[in-house]
């Protein structure tokens, strides 16, 4: 078992990328700002509040889906697909490095997100703050993990704009469900233990995808 | 060897279950309308259940051997996996429109809505829209190689995600009927007629199932002769030159 040191290396090559270019995270940051002010004209002020956890989660997914795309479309079109394939590692390390590159990318958007929907709809912050962020950052990996899969089909074909998250929608249904509840219980006041089925379901979601993904991830790049 | 079970079994299928799956269906057609009496509480509207349930069987058949078909055709790699896979979804889809359509015609004069957020409905619908993408999917790859495996990936990890979907939904309380493990006396079918127009429509719905698969399957392995046949002449003109 090799491949921690592995996923290591390629997520430090990603994130020296990012950090470098601050292509993916500008562009999203900026796309979930925009997003959220949408949101906020198309809503009734009085009801803003309560639509907030759909807010958080609807911006996250869409916004999300653009950012998970280019990990991959990244490496295409800086024709360095081909060398990270070649490179002598398990391919489901390769999966786990943009998986684990994508959950930070979109843990930084998110945590913009949520300061700025404290800001314009005035939302306070949540009873428990450590299960509010558990609640996020197992939303997120779950995500990430279906996202990344897919993106890993979706970057190949014509139509990868449309196919990305048409493949990952219905699939997405159990994160969107249970991280909404679950920020919509904390957020109203509610204690750990009171989403605590919600988080649980959630969990099981990121290990099933998460171990699918590092199996099947193989099957996508035998080219 | 293979080819020769086949080769025993077209002529079969071919000339038998077209037969068979008509005359059951035109039984079953007739056990609905004219055999079975009418539900004392809901009236005729009823009677669309014997389809609606039978349908809803029969979907579930397709998307399961989809998923069965294409966990074997990334563990072997064989073709006929992946055929198999493909006939099956598309059938599945077939009854699961179905399904999507009795329900809302019976639903409407009995809970007074074309639809409701219960958690089989919910399920339904979502499963319908992860098989519509793998449709999708394979209309929009036709020209890439790598398409089955793609399209097999899909259907592997949408089974896995099922259960976890289930569980979403059922944790919103649901209000859709159980008429088959209903307990003694508050529901269930009580006329003896109801459970054998029931089961003759199940059969016919088997019957119809399994033709429709088995003509899925052999209109895509005739696609794929074609495309060779069509290759292999390409291939010919070439050396001519």
């Amino acid at each position: 078992m090799r491949s921690p040191p592995e996923v290591w290396t390629i997520l430090q090559k990603d994130l020296r990328l990012e950090l470098r270019t601050k292509e993916a995270l500008s562009g999203l940051v900026v796309l979930v700002v925009l997003i959220l002010l949408t949101f906020t004209f198309a809503l009734d002020p009085e009801g803003a509040v309560a639509a907030a956890p759909a807010v958080l989660w609807v911006t996250i997914v869409f916004a999300g889906l653009l950012a998970v795309q280019r990990a991959f479309l990244s490496e295409r079109e800086n024709g360095s697909w081909y060398g990270l394939l070649l490179c002598p590692v398990d391919r489901g390390a390769i999966f786990a490095a943009k998986l684990a590159g994508n959950v930070i990318i979109l843990t930084v958007a998110q945590s913009v997100l949520t300061a700025l929907l404290m800001l314009f709809l005035g939302l306070r912050l949540p009873g428990s703050v450590v299960a509010f962020v558990l609640a996020n950052a197992l939303g997120l990996i779950g995500f990430s993990a279906l996202a990344t899969l897919f993106a890993a089909i979706s970057v190949r074909l014509r139509a990868r704009e449309m196919m990305l998250p048409l493949l990952v929608l219905p699939l997405l249904v159990p994160v969107v469900i249970c991280a909404v509840e679950a920020s919509r219980i904390l957020l109203a006041g509610g204690t750990a233990a009171s989403a605590g089925v919600w988080l649980r379901v959630l969990a099981t979601f990121d290990v099933i995808v998460t171990v699918a993904g590092w199996m099947l991830f193989e099957q996508l790049v035998l080219e | 060897m293979a080819l020769a079970i086949r080769s025993r079994l077209a002529p079969l299928a071919d000339r038998i279950l077209p037969a068979a799956a008509t005359t059951a269906m035109l039984t079953a057609l007739w056990c609905v309308f004219l055999y079975v009496p009418n539900e004392r509480m809901q009236g005729a509207v009823q009677r669309i259940f014997y389809f609606h349930v039978n349908a809803a069987w029969s979907a579930f058949l397709g998307f399961g051997i989809a998923a069965a078909a294409s966990a074997l055709f990334l563990w072997r790699g064989r073709i006929e996996h992946d055929r198999l896979a493909q006939a099956a979804v598309e059938v599945g889809m077939l009854f699961c429109t179905m399904v999507l359509a009795t329900g809302p015609i019976w639903a409407r004069p009995i809970w007074g809505t074309w639809w409701t957020w219960d958690p089989r409905l919910t399920m339904t619908v979502i499963l319908w829209t992860i098989y519509a993408v793998y449709l999708v999917l394979r209309m929009v790859g036709r020209d890439d190689p790598e398409i089955a495996r793609y399209a097999a990936v899909l259907a592997v990890v949408g089974i896995l995600d099922v259960p976890l979907i289930m569980v979403s939904v059922r944790l919103w309380r649901g209000m859709h009927p159980s008429v088959l493990t209903a307990p003694e006396g508050t529901g269930g079918l009580q006329d003896p007629r109801m459970m054998r127009t029931l089961l003759v429509a199940f059969v016919a719905f088997a019957l119809l199932f399994l033709w429709l698969l088995w003509l899925r399957y052999e209109g895509l392995r005739l696609r794929d002769d074609v495309r060779e046949l069509e290759l292999r002449i390409g291939a010919r003109h070439e050396a001519r030159g």
